[in-house]
């Protein structure tokens, strides 16, 4: 079963969304990897339950993640919107005693099957967190090149420096750290740092770029730097958006899904997600509604 | 003195007094406890006695009639806590001034490049015991340090349910090894295989290592939890396997920490005495095959210059003296290097 | 990376755990070392057993001066507890004022210096601790020991008649009181400064004196982690060697008679001095008395442990 067998489906459920096959990029340096990059894939979670111990932290999501689009997910704090991001890419996993019920399907092939390595996943589908966390013991071309270095990909150091390049380039950070990439990445600033986390993210060429509250610790200049980045990274990737900042989701997405919970104990659940611009001005049911206009969570 | 109550601002006599006035007083009763010193031709330290007795003894009365009770119990307790830490610190500076002091007499060429070969009374060195007791540490060392680092991982990274509850719990009970008990074991470990008049510097090493195995599991694996979560994440979701990120990852953050604890865990054990003094042995000459025969070691050779001296003894104490002193510059330098290292390697790790 | 290794169905393994080479060694490896503190101490038990088993079965006319084993190490034992005992009650006391002053008195910029300096204190060797009793504290205890012999002699622990080298018990116990010091008031140290600052303030603010505040906020805060540190120090004092080796003038005896020159040994030192010219019989007999001191220590760890745990599960209050 190979992924690509599952493209067809792509096209025919991204029809409406005005594919983007044509992608201005460079050529990728590693030969074997996506020769032809049309798009990057989709998500499909399937009656997705998710728990802690015998917790049921998320109920029942069924849910079509666009390949190239932004999705944010939305919602009050605890309702399990990071627990379904983290359990996306098999990041939920490894707190202890946390599993889940249901598929995920990235192109069709499941990542919960049994013969699938949750590392090879990840390679597949990268993160950027909350809190910027470059390695403090590397220099921000060790930690642009940490995908590939931790993982002993042999490589010839010319290629590397392609790589770091475009990476940071691609974040947008390359101007600002060009003459200091030797230096720690700590004394760069939360913003930078941030952004040097998503070259990070980007420069093993994942599919897939889940972000979990991204901007919560950056100031507002910071904030708008990264959202404008989203907005060309969708060309390359397919990216899911955790955010409580209900403006971020209103500029940054092009669909918005809204995770509810009914009392505090109970599981979080996936009640609502369309086009971004429905779920702000006219949304299906009342309780995004009152969520959206006004009650912050 | 009618309020008592906590919230009324320290009772009647509220005057304060001026702001040096602890120091004046000290001044005043080093000078007086000067004077009687002199007089009666008492010891520096019965002086510097006297001079904590009086001090305290004076602001006890002054602050009472100016600022009352609450506030001179205040003073009081402060400059007697103060008082207690600067006697814990004369025994420690007596301590280090002795060994100085006397131990320099000695501190000679001769004295480090020399072992005791056919020396009998005069002259002689502890090259042979120096030798030895790098040569004996540094095996503890290489066999102490990958069990305890892995061992730390174990129970940082790895660890789960009652096989790490029990691991916990017994590196606690191997802290409390008696040294002289890991001393035992060793001789014992040795004599049921090559009997009993067995006595060779890997013994010692053996002993060493027992001891030092639960101090570096204890430093190190408080190192690894300091790590913070985020960077193990991270690099899991780069696609980094378990083994790589804890390898790649955290190790290196935690090094600089875990190399300072290594560092005082051998600076807490080069100075052992005990567990060597009943698995080396000791000889007078140099001897670099831990494999092979008595090995002679700085601790020891101390202890037996000193305790027992040929005649006349005075030869013998000064160099019990001089190997203190090389064995306190030693851990010093270990000690201080630890720091160091910690200081300037160390990764700022945000809580 | 390589979008074709995700789907790997070609090795289909069974169970949900795909686990690759590298974290099989590595994760096993670990494992080992710590299986390895297990091998040790049962090592440690194992050896240590088998070697004195032959003096615990011995006829009793066997051991050394044709005495009980039990009545052979009771001296011993009571040595070894005297000796801690003192060290116990002159040093928790400083060691508590030397942490509050660190943690609360002594102004930021050398507080750190002073923690250094206190550490320092737990490296030095215990052999120079012992020469240093023996050079330099045992003659300056001479004269007070005379003093507490000739006006205090009614009390037995100061009966005297007071040693006039200063190799006594009183000296022995005092060195030890310095050795863990820096054990307790580091444990302390630590907790103190845990003390939680609302819990401060809030006192300052209520009007309290500084001392106040320690004495109602800070003190039984760290009351139990004094207590369990001064467990540690206790465990480290009696299995503590080369000080009282070196200090003590030994005789078998059983005395609260702290100032004179007829004291009882201790068992560690008992065997740091014996063992190198033992033989036979004898060696065996010393390391029963090990299992004995090991057996000792292991309890005074055992109940620290217990309380420093107890006080965790009560959560940081």
């Amino acid at each position: 079963m190979n992924l690509t067998n599952t493209k067809k489906e792509i096209e025919m459920a991204d029809v409406e969304a005005g594919s983007s096959d044509a992608i201005l990029e460079p050529p990728k340096p590693s030969a074997e990897a996506r020769q032809v990059h049309a798009q990057a894939k989709r998500i499909d979670a399937e009656k997705l339950n998710i728990y802690y111990g015998d917790f049921l932290a998320v109920r029942d999501v069924t849910v079509s993640i666009q390949p190239n689009k932004v999705t944010a997910l939305i919602g009050s704090s605890g309702c399990g919107k990071s627990t379904f991001l983290r359990s996306l890419n098999r990041m939920h996993e490894l707190i202890d005693g946390a599993h889940v019920e249901g598929k995920v399907l990235l192109d069709g092939t499941d990542i919960y099957a049994p013969s699938m390595d949750p590392v090879l996943v990840r390679q597949q589908i990268g993160m950027v967190f909350q809190q910027p966390n470059p390695f403090p013991t590397m220099s921000i071309y060790e930690n642009t090149a940490a995908g590939l270095r931790l993982n002993r990909k042999k490589m010839k150091k010319v290629e590397m420096d392609t790589i770091v390049e475009k990476s940071l380039r691609g974040a947008h950070l390359w101007e600002e750290v060009k003459d200091r990439l030797n230096k720690p990445a700590s004394g760069l600033s939360g913003g930078q740092q941030q952004r040097l986390c998503i070259a990070r993210a980007t420069a093993i060429e994942p599919e897939v770029l889940l972000m979990d509250e991204p901007c919560s610790a950056l100031d507002p200049i910071a904030t708008l730097a990264i959202e404008d980045l989203i907005n060309e990274l969708k060309k390359r990737f397919t990216i899911v958006i955790v955010t409580h900042n209900m403006q971020q989701a209103a500029r940054a997405s092009d669909y918005t899904g809204f995770f509810n919970i009914e009392k505090s104990g109970d599981p979080g659940v996936l009640i609502e997600i369309d086009d971004t611009e429905k779920i702000f001005s006219n949304p299906s049911l009342k309780e995004t509604e009152d969520y959206v206009s006004g009650r912050f969570g | 003195m009618s309020g008592s109550a906590v919230s009324v601002p320290l009772g009647d006599n509220s005057g304060v007094l001026p702001r040096r006035a602890t120091l004046i007083v000290f001044a005043a009763s080093a000078i007086a406890s000067a004077l009687i010193s002199l007089a009666l031709g008492l010891s520096p330290f019965v002086w510097l006695l006297f001079t904590g007795l009086i001090g305290l003894a004076g602001i006890t009365v002054w602050s009472l009639a100016v600022e009352g009770r609450r506030r001179a119990l205040d003073r009081v307790m402060s400059v007697a806590i103060m008082e207690v830490f600067v006697l814990a610190m004369v025994p420690l500076l007596s301590l280090i001034y002795t060994v100085v002091s006397k131990g320099l007499a000695r501190f000679d060429s001769e004295f480090l490049t020399s072992s005791m070969r056919g020396v009998l009374a005069e002259g002689g060195g502890a090259l042979h015991a120096a030798l030895g007791t790098f040569i004996i540490t540094a095996v503890a060392t290489v066999a102490a340090v990958p069990v305890g680092v892995l061992a730390a991982i174990y129970l940082v990274e790895y660890g789960k349910g009652r096989l790490k509850r029990s691991i916990t719990f017994f590196v606690d009970v191997m802290m409390g090894i008696p040294s002289i008990v890991a001393g035992l074991f060793a001789f014992a470990l040795f004599a049921i295989f090559f009997g009993p008049g067995i006595r060779l510097g890997v013994m010692g090493s053996v002993a060493l290592a027992v001891l030092m195995i639960p101090i570096v599991i204890r430093s190190a694996e408080e190192m690894l939890r300091v790590v913070p979560n985020a960077l193990r994440e991270a690099s899991y979701a780069l696609g980094v396997p378990k083994w790589l990120t804890v390898l790649r990852v955290v190790l290196p953050t935690a090094l600089a920490g875990i190399v300072t604890g290594v560092m005082l865990a051998v600076a807490r054990v080069i100075g052992e005495t005990a567990p060597l003094l009943i698995t080396t042995g000791s000889t007078t000459s140099t001897n670099l095959n831990p494999f092979d025969g008595r090995m002679a070691n700085l601790p020891v050779y101390v202890y037996q210059q000193y305790k027992f001296p040929g005649v006349p003894p005075e030869p013998y104490i000064e160099r019990a003296w001089a190997g203190a002193l090389l064995l306190i510059v030693i851990v010093m330098v270990l000690f201080l290097a630890a720091r160091l290292i910690a200081r300037r390697y160390g990764v700022e790790i945000r809580r | 990376m390589n979008a074709g290794t995700l789907s790997t169905p070609e090795e289909p393994k069974a169970g949900k755990a795909h686990t690759r080479f590298g974290d099989r060694a590595f994760s096993g490896l670990a494992t080992a070392a710590g299986l390895t503190i297990l091998v040790v101490l049962a090592g440690v038990a194992i050896f240590l057993l088998s070697e004195a088993w032959p003096a615990i079965t011995a006829p009793v006319a066997d051991l050394p001066n044709g005495e009980n084993l039990v009545k052979y190490i009771w001296p011993l034992v009571f040595g070894t507890l005297i000796s801690s005992a003192i060290a116990i009650v002159i040093a928790v006391p400083m060691a508590v004022a030397v942490a509050l002053f660190t943690s609360h008195l002594a102004p930021k910029a050398i507080s750190m210096s002073v923690s250094y300096l206190v550490d320092l204190l737990a490296a030095i060797p215990s052999i120079i601790y012992g020469i240093w009793g023996i050079a330099v504290l045992g003659p300056a205890s001479v004269p007070v020991t005379q003093w507490l012999a000739d006006n205090l002699g009614f009390i037995p622990l100061f009966e005297g008649p007071a040693s006039t080298t200063g190799r006594t018990m009183l000296v022995a116990g005092m060195v030890l009181a310095l050795m863990i010091l820096p054990i307790v008031s580091a444990v302390a140290r630590e907790v103190f400064q845990q003390t939680p600052k609302g819990l401060q303030e809030s006192a300052l603010a209520l009007g309290a004196t500084r001392w106040e505040m320690i004495r109602m906020v800070v003190l039984p805060f760290g009351r139990s982690a004094v207590v369990a540190g001064s467990m540690l120090g206790l465990g480290r004092a009696l299995g503590e060697t080369m000080a009282v080796t070196i200090i003590l003038s030994v005789s078998g005896i059983v005395t609260f008679n702290l100032i004179s020159s007829e004291n009882p040994s201790t068992i560690a030192a008992n065997i740091a001095l014996q063992f190198p010219e033992s033989s036979g019989l004898d060696v065996n007999v010393l390391i029963a008395t090990g299992l004995v001191l090991f057996a000792i220590t292991l309890a005074v760890n055992m109940v620290a442990r217990a309380i420093i745990s107890r006080r965790e599960a009560s959560g940081e209050r």
